[in-house]
């Protein structure tokens, strides 16, 4: 259960940003997780809905975008989709490829006021 | 559209800011406007990580500052962590200082049995943790576990899940496998397997009791991870240890020959500076 650690992590980051640009309250997050990072969004969506307690953020609603799984094949030289981190390639059924989307865990946005 | 803020209000009537906002922000002979409660969006692309990134920066620098080695060990709770590094602490103490740091949720039993071995060993207790962060193992670097040319074992909370997203510092992740565990491991748990470096598989002295098929182990390991290095050995009896203990070893070497590197570099820097800044300088120290 990291999402807790995750949660506490965009709450500081958001409290912060909405602080230093003189707003008093949270109303939106906007994250970008990719389909292969290591994060169960359930239980992510479940800890900041108990992180966000007491904080400006109390009432936030979050939105998860979700990313698309995107690799380099060495083998075929081009770029292909990849939905595990243990996928063949598409093209070549080889394993000789290399992230290079998918993993990403970002605060895009924030709605404030 | 107000030019100080960019807050979108167009229509110049009467409003006024809230006070937080007035103290920073001012608009002058203009009228005043409102938008504490107009909402707005503030464009954020951080990583959510952004934080412990910059602990485990400050952790890094102060490991390159001694040329020390560092290797966060990562594995399921039972795959023999611990005696792999009481084994690995004896066979290396003698030859470089070695230090270990051992993360629990509770009691210090780890940190204790390697301490019995004759190295350093703090332990951290996560509590309900499930993972180690770079702002903790911070507050656990005391000078006994800072040493010059040292390696530091940092023994990670028996977790296949949590802590492979969390950077501590370390020079790479070292992922340990038991042969009592499945060998669908590395698909199970892909995002473990993928951050590390090398695989440790472990306990092979008891191959012959259990049904685990290492070839089929490796070949999804490096399903995951096609630059995986694998060792096979087993703590308790010894076989494949010299192998790790040689990894460890030629990473240690690397450390040290990259800080004397850049002490040189260093050293080359002042002496320029000192035969630029002035040539008696120079004559009386040459």
């Amino acid at each position: 259960m990291h999402e807790f650690s995750l949660c506490e992590g965009i709450i500081d980051a958001v409290t912060t940003q909405t602080r230093q640009q003189g707003f008093s309250r949270v109303r939106r997050v906007w994250l970008e997780i990719g389909a292969l990072a290591n994060v169960e969004l359930d239980a992510l969506r479940f800890a900041f809905e108990v992180v966000r307690d007491n904080t400006i953020a109390a009432t936030a609603e979050l939105d998860i975008i979700t990313l698309p799984g995107r690799a380099w094949c060495l083998n075929c030289a081009q770029a292909i989709a990849v939905g595990e981190l243990y996928d063949p390639c598409p093209l070549c059924g080889g394993y000789q490829w290399r992230l290079t989307g998918g993993n990403e865990m970002r605060i895009k946005e924030l709605e404030v006021e | 559209m107000c030019a100080t803020c960019g807050c979108g209000e167009s229509e110049p009537v009467a409003h006024s800011h809230s006070q937080a906002q007035d103290a920073n922000h001012h608009h002058p002979g203009g009228p005043v406007h409102d938008h504490a409660h107009e909402p707005r969006r503030i464009s954020l692309e951080q990583d959510i990580l952004a934080k412990n990134a910059e602990f485990a920066a400050g952790n890094r620098r102060l490991f390159a500052d001694r040329g020390m080695l560092v290797l966060n060990l990562v594995s399921s709770p039972g795959s023999g962590k611990t005696t792999l590094l009481v084994q690995t602490a004896q066979a290396l103490r003698d030859a470089f200082p070695v230090m270990v740091i051992g993360g629990d949720q509770q009691t210090a039993r780890d940190a204790e049995r390697i301490r019995a071995a004759g190295v350093p060993a703090v332990q951290i207790n996560t509590g309900k943790g499930c993972h180690l962060d770079a702002h903790g193992v911070g507050h656990a670097l005391d000078q006994s576990l800072l040493a010059e040319g040292g390696v530091l074992f940092i023994e990670n909370v028996g977790n296949l899940v949590c802590p492979a997203d969390f950077d501590l510092g370390e020079a790479a992740k070292v992922v340990i496998l038991s042969v009592t565990e499945g060998e669908d491991k590395p698909l199970k748990y892909p995002n473990m397997f993928a951050a590390s470096r090398l695989m440790l598989l472990n306990k092979i002295d008891l191959l012959p009791h259990v049904d685990f098929d290492v070839d089929r182990c490796v070949d999804y390991a490096r399903r995951v991870n096609p630059d995986l290095q694998i060792l096979r050995l087993s703590a308790r009896s010894g076989e494949g240890m010299a192998a790790w203990l040689d990894w460890v070893r030629a990473g240690q070497r690397n450390e040290l020959s990259q800080h004397i590197d850049r002490l040189e570099a260093d050293l080359a820097a002042a002496r320029a500076r000192l035969i630029h800044g002035g040539g008696e300088i120079r004559r009386t120290i040459i």
